[in-house]
């Protein structure tokens, strides 16, 4: 451990960190009072937060930067001329455990570049989650990035290590990632997921006939798709994350807004800036499907395969369909108030279990934090609040709504004051 | 204006609750004793704090509201907001009178949304504490950290980090409050440090106390966290939202 380290985690840190999963949730590990670590379940715990406001949770990080792949969108990739460097078993474990023992961090990410082949890359990841285990007696959280190609007897065994696993999409359809990636295709991809699930599911059945049987990836598994790399249109995205969440151990999809590190490459487009509002908008269709009860179709139908940059994907498919509103907050269900502009998970359930007691009115519901700046178009309360969407024209409330934002953003508008 | 006084303690809120029962009077203030009178009031009663009238009130409270209730309100009371003692007193007279169908759930009731929303500002403060504590290892083994939360809430995470690091000993302290615990490998204990060193007064180890590694491993954090961020997303905005400002100083990250 010297100064040779630093250069080599700096290198290594800068080459992981456009993996963009982060969550340390899903698995509880009780400290067994021998070793370090527990993890706690239910929602992670984020250490810190870097300059790009994104979380530090996990020591992200690769094992090694050489790679034998060429991927368009890979800042890794083999003909780049960039530092290249690689990690010692003993080294990732120490910087993991040193940065555990001072609360820096909640757990190990690692991931690496594919060296000489598939299995000789997942062999020495899989080492490491096994002497963090049983040599240090870790229980903090670990998250095994699974290399594609790898035979299904090493994901098993770093399955029995690892909280969670995933392994990468990156591109939604097929015909974009042949383009991109000549040396991939789904199959490689999913073959992998395919190794993971059922290695849960066995687990899972094993449960139910033995009693002691050792833990299987109990975090489940995640992946990723760039966004902004492929033509490929939101509801593309949208549709393979639907997919996705249909598996039965698929937690998480990430989106990565595209960030142009290879921008010499023809095949992929001259980005200024990652597509950043694009991104936002796609994790708010996919929490619209994890927790509003929304379907992909829904979100982005056939005539409108691009997600609207402009408001948000809700407020978007309430504009769509003005027909279902306004909803009654003290006689609607749970599933119609959450699909309300301006009502959340949070806010919806307060006020099912808050009607029973009497009849809520506006007051009440601003109070309870609802954004009635959006929500007034969409509800009924037994008072006037607002003209309903049904009363007046979807492009009408949809003007009221983005105008404000234009207003504030001119700073040549002059302003009068009349109260 | 009827305005009564109480010690700011929970057992104080208790019996205030008693009191108000016993003289048939609801207050328009409760308040702690640093809090200052208004101008004009009709009534001052200063609340005695007794534990037969705070344990007949308590005890009432396990009846008519669920044990998940009761812990958010006594989470709620370590807030700074001075108008809460009284809504908590609302909130518990309400309880306690209600029949049948507990009130906890009632949100269209100020006094429960208070209980709830200041509820969650402390549980939020003290999962803070899970986030951002950062230990500096001592020549000695010990782990030291410095705090200093907006609310009293050490006691909630102490146990956590006893759970995690039971193989290693520990300080945390709370420098506004002025006490800490000491973790020794096998017992938690609540400890206050009179001493007045460089540590003491800057959080942050002096060299010659530190572990001869620590340096290393403090630098190769920082240079962590600092070539994990993505310069084309620069966004430090949202850094200060997700970890406050008043965090930095003892961050290690943070430093230099």
């Amino acid at each position: 451990m010297t100064e040779a380290t630093l250069e080599k985690l700096k290198i290594l840190a800068a080459a992981a960190k456009y993996d963009v999963s982060c969550s340390s949730s899903g698995t509880v590990r009780r400290n067994d009072g021998k070793g370090v670590g527990n993890t706690v379940g239910g929602v992670g715990i984020c250490h810190s937060f870097a300059a790009d406001g994104r979380c530090i949770a996990l020591l992200k990080v690769m094992l090694t930067n050489y790679c034998m792949y060429d991927c368009a969108y890979c800042i890794n990739r083999r003909s780049n001329d960039i530092p290249r460097a690689t990690l010692s078993v003993s080294e990732v474990v120490d910087i993991t455990m040193e940065f555990y023992r001072r609360n820096y961090i909640e757990g190990l990410f690692l991931s690496s570049g594919v060296v000489r082949n598939p299995d000789y890359t997942m062999e020495r990841i899989a080492r490491i989650a096994k002497d963090l285990r049983l040599i240090h007696r870790f229980n903090g959280y670990i998250h095994l990035k699974s290399i594609p190609g790898a035979s299904r007897e090493l994901v098993n065994e770093a399955g029995r290590y690892a909280d969670r696993m995933s392994v990468n999409i990156e591109i939604p359809r097929e015909q974009s990632l042949k383009y991109l990636a000549p040396e991939k295709d789904h199959k490689s991809v999913y073959e992998p997921m395919g190794f993971i699930r059922q290695g849960v599911l066995q687990c899972q059945e094993d449960k139910k006939k033995m009693r002691h049987v050792p833990r299987f990836v109990p975090g489940g598994q995640s992946t990723q798709m760039i966004v902004g790399a492929s033509p490929d249109t939101d509801r593309d995205i949208l549709l393979t994350s639907s997919a996705l969440y249909s598996m039965p151990t698929m937690r998480r999809v990430y989106y990565s807004g595209y960030v142009s590190v290879n921008q010499y490459d023809s095949r992929l487009p001259a980005l200024k800036q990652p597509p950043l509002v694009r991104e936002n908008r796609l994790y708010q269709a996919d929490w619209l499907m994890r927790f509003y009860q929304f379907k992909a179709e829904e979100i982005a139908d056939e005539g409108n395969p691009n997600l609207d940059l402009e408001v948000d994907p809700k407020l978007g498919w309430a504009l769509r369909h003005p027909e279902v509103f306004p909803v009654d907050i003290n006689r609607a269900p749970y599933e119609m108030i959450l699909r309300v502009p301006g009502i959340g998970v949070k806010s919806a359930a307060l006020i099912v279990s808050a009607r029973r007691y009497r009849h809520l009115n506006s007051s009440h519901l601003s109070k309870i934090g609802v954004a009635m700046k959006r929500a007034k178009y969409f509800i009924t309360c037994g008072e006037l609040v607002a003209p309903s969407i049904a009363d007046t024209s979807p492009e009408y409330v949809r003007r009221l709504l983005t105008a404000r934002k234009n207003r504030a953003e001119n700073p040549l508008q002059l302003s009068f004051d009349f109260s | 204006m009827i305005i009564y006084r109480f010690d700011g303690s929970f057992d104080g809120l208790l019996s205030a609750v008693f009191d108000s029962f016993a003289r048939r009077e609801k207050p328009d203030a409760l308040l702690a004793p640093d809090g200052s009178l208004p101008l004009f009031y009709d009534l001052l009663h200063q609340v005695e704090t007794d534990s037969d009238k705070s344990g007949r009130v308590w005890r009432k409270l396990t009846k008519v509201i669920s044990a998940s209730a009761r812990a958010a309100l006594t989470s709620a009371f370590l807030t700074d907001n001075p108008e809460f003692p009284l809504l908590a007193l609302r909130f518990i007279s309400r309880a306690v009178t209600s029949s049948g169908v507990s009130v906890e759930t009632d949100f269209s009731d100020p006094a429960v949304l208070a209980v709830l929303k200041e509820c969650r500002r402390v549980r939020g403060e003290a999962h803070r504490l899970l986030q951002f504590v950062r230990f500096q290892k001592a020549a000695d083994g010990t782990y030291f950290a410095m705090i200093e939360p907006i609310f009293d809430v050490l006691p909630f995470a102490v146990n956590h980090f006893a759970d995690r690091f039971s193989d290693q000993p520990f300080i945390i302290y709370d420098r506004l409050r002025d006490y800490g615990y000491h973790y020794d490998g096998t017992e938690l204990k609540r400890v206050v440090i009179s001493s007045d060193g460089y540590h003491m007064q800057t959080g942050l180890l002096s060299e010659e106390i530190m572990h001869p590694q620590e340096r290393l491993f403090q630098d190769l954090w920082r240079a962590y966290v600092k070539s994990t961020a993505i310069m084309e997303r620069l966004n430090p905005r949202k850094q200060r939202q997700d970890m406050p400002v008043r965090y930095w100083k003892y961050l290690t990250e943070m430093q230099k």
